[in-house]
């Protein structure tokens, strides 16, 4: 028998009291942070009906606007259409109305979140030295670690799995962010000084502007991290495409499976084509190099 | 072109610049005798300008000149207080710049210095038209009024029609009239331009040499130009400072520096100039020379090449002529030769 390292101190009193300490705040707080995010809830909740009892020519009709809002070109505007339409035949619409109503309110959050963070770290090299292991550690824990104090918090349901969700995609649009805004020509930013630019109007008329393609950037991996979680997130209730992953692995119905991860996929592609297509027309505003 | 009497616009006194952790007593050590090697060895900081006095007055062309690393870019930089002084004072129209708080400096910005950059710096998200409005909405201006201003503007450096064109779409030259009409738009007294030129092509950069000199007729600013090109300080500044190591060598008229470098360096940094292009007759007139009659006229303010082609068609001597209308004297092509000879 092997000896291991040698037991110093209490591990398990440690834990127990850990595990005490949560549980009193999940029964202290528990009911507040449920009443705290109540409007969240009602938010997906919304979005999710909304998708679903419009009729699906309208919903495709919201997707090409938005995809030529973003990309003023036709042909993203034709490809975004094709791939709704497949999703229709394949009989998983509203599922797939469920994960996007989901995915889009983590997307939303994060950003929100996520823009003024790295925003905040691109100004503050204190503020940078202290959320990059945070995000690092974010990125590397495996997820079922926070799922279950999140269960624990919530219950199962819509709100664990939108906060694991942002926990899991947010940190691509921080990083990017701040390092958008850290490449901004020190030339051009010098330039908006000397004609005497505040520091807010720096922010708005030169670095936001010239690092959007990197913040969109960021945002795109975020979209895809979202969507990536849904299977995960669907086993704490979330529903949607990734339930029908699970029920298709419990049952080992692999056409089930093989449908609604056909599904992710093709969604996958439609708000990258979208996110895509609108980095390129930020980028080619910029006309960065020559002509 | 200013004369020596007209106000002076900017006074800089005992600026000194020390890069570093701590400045201040580095700056003490460089009083104290220590020189920018052993600063540098020893206390890692870098002395970029030391004990720098100068007057520039309203309406003149004022060139600091200088190689890479003379800290001439440092120093304009001080005029607008993009770069803070380690020690000493600038006094723009006598009032002390160093004294402003942040927003009276945002305003002096706005409304008083404007600057034009070598790699002219422009918003690459934003048209021309965009681009020459910029300082006048940070301002505050109304769209319509700046979009006026602003046209104006572009109208006087000669790119019209190019208003809704994107930076990258223009050349280099271009470009910086892009930024020189922002710069002008915003009707500031003094224009700062860091090797505004340097980064164009020797045609171009003739042109827009040219051109800021038809402007600064019409327009009068106050222009600090810097450079590290000999002949582009002879041709456009009426007073020229020679910096080296953070500096001042020599400052003076183009003519002083050519005829009496204030040291070693000043002498072998002009020793490639064409003098013949740069000194003036009106310098070189002697008076005590009488001339025979009908012998060809020149003007003191031309330049002795001007003089060369009076002697080629065999005239002995040229009889130079004042602006005030008196004659100052005459030239023969020994006097000529005695000018350009190096001493």
């Amino acid at each position: 028998m092997t000896s291991g390292f040698p037991e110093i101190w209490d591990t398990r009193a440690f834990g127990r009291a850990l595990d005490r300490a949560f549980n009193s705040l999940v029964a202290e707080w528990g009911e507040t942070l449920e009443l705290i995010f109540l409007p969240v809830l009602r938010f997906i909740t919304g979005l999710e009906r909304g998708l679903q009892f419009l009729p699906w020519w309208m919903v495709l009709l919201a997707f090409c606007l938005a995809t030529w809002a973003a990309a003023r070109r036709w042909q993203p505007v034709v490809a975004v259409g094709v791939l709704l339409v497949l999703l229709g035949l394949l009989g998983i619409w509203n599922e797939a109305m469920a994960t996007v109503a989901l995915m889009l309110a983590a997307t939303i959050l994060s950003v929100l979140i996520g823009m003024p963070l790295g925003i905040a770290m691109a100004r503050s090299d204190g503020l940078r030295r202290g959320m990059l292991p945070v995000l690092d550690i974010m990125q590397t824990l495996p997820i079922f670690v926070y799922l279950i104090p999140f269960v624990m918090l919530f219950g199962p349901g819509k709100i664990p799995a939108l906060l694991a969700t942002i926990v899991f995609a947010i940190p691509p649009v921080i990083r990017l962010t701040d390092l958008g805004i850290r490449q901004v020509d020190p030339e051009i930013l010098e330039a908006s000084r000397a004609f005497g630019a505040s520091s807010r109007q720096q922010l708005w008329t030169v670095q936001v502007p010239l690092a959007m393609p990197t913040i969109m950037a960021g945002i795109n991996q975020t979209t895809m991290m979202a969507l990536s979680m849904v299977v995960i997130a669907s086993m704490i209730g979330a529903g949607g495409l990734g339930y029908q992953v699970l029920q298709g692995i419990q049952r080992l119905e692999v056409s089930r499976g093989l449908i609604a991860g056909l599904g992710i996929v093709l969604l996958a592609i439609i708000f990258d084509r979208i996110a895509q297509s609108y980095g390129r027309r930020v980028q080619a505003n910029l006309h960065r190099e020559g002509n | 072109m200013a004369s020596t009497n007209s106000p002076v616009k900017i006074r800089v006194e005992g600026v000194s610049k020390v890069f570093g952790r701590d400045p201040k007593t580095a700056l003490a050590r460089v009083e104290a005798g220590m020189d920018k090697a052993h600063l540098l060895e020893e206390t890692n900081h870098v002395l970029g300008l030391h004990g720098i006095d100068l007057d520039i007055r309203a309406g003149e062309t004022f060139v600091i000149m200088g190689l890479s690393g003379s800290g001439k870019s440092t120093l304009i930089r001080h005029f607008n207080r993009l770069i803070e002084p380690t020690g000493g004072r600038i006094l723009f129209d006598g009032e002390d710049i160093l004294g402003y708080d942040e927003t009276r400096l945002r305003a002096f910005r706005r409304r008083k210095v404007a600057m034009v950059f070598q790699r002219f710096a422009l918003l690459p998200h934003r048209t021309v038209i965009e681009n020459v409005m910029y300082g006048l909405l940070l301002d505050g201006m109304p769209k319509a009024q700046a979009k006026e201003r602003a046209d104006a503007q572009i109208g006087l450096v000669g790119l019209s029609g190019f208003e809704a064109s994107y930076p990258a779409q223009l050349s280099g030259g271009m470009q910086q009239r892009v930024g020189l009409a922002r710069a002008l738009a915003t009707d500031a007294e003094v224009l700062l331009m860091d090797e505004a030129f340097s980064a164009l092509d020797p045609l171009i950069r003739h042109d827009m040499q040219m051109q800021l000199k038809e402007l600064q007729g019409r327009l009068g600013k106050t222009i600090v130009f810097i450079t590290h090109d000999l002949d582009e300080a002879l041709l456009l500044g009426d007073h020229i400072a020679i910096l080296k190591d953070g500096t001042l060598r020599q400052v003076g008229t183009g003519g002083e520096i050519l005829r009496a470098p204030a040291d070693d360096y000043v002498a072998r940094f002009v020793r490639d100039v064409n003098r013949a292009r740069i000194l003036l007759c009106g310098t070189f007139a002697d008076a005590g020379l009488i001339t025979a009659p009908g012998a060809p006229e020149i003007g003191a303010e031309a330049t002795l090449e001007e003089a060369f082609g009076a002697f080629a068609t065999g005239a002995k001597a040229v009889v130079v002529r004042g602006a005030d209308g008196q004659i100052s004297g005459a030239l023969t092509p020994q006097k000529v030769m005695e000018a350009l000879a190096r001493v």
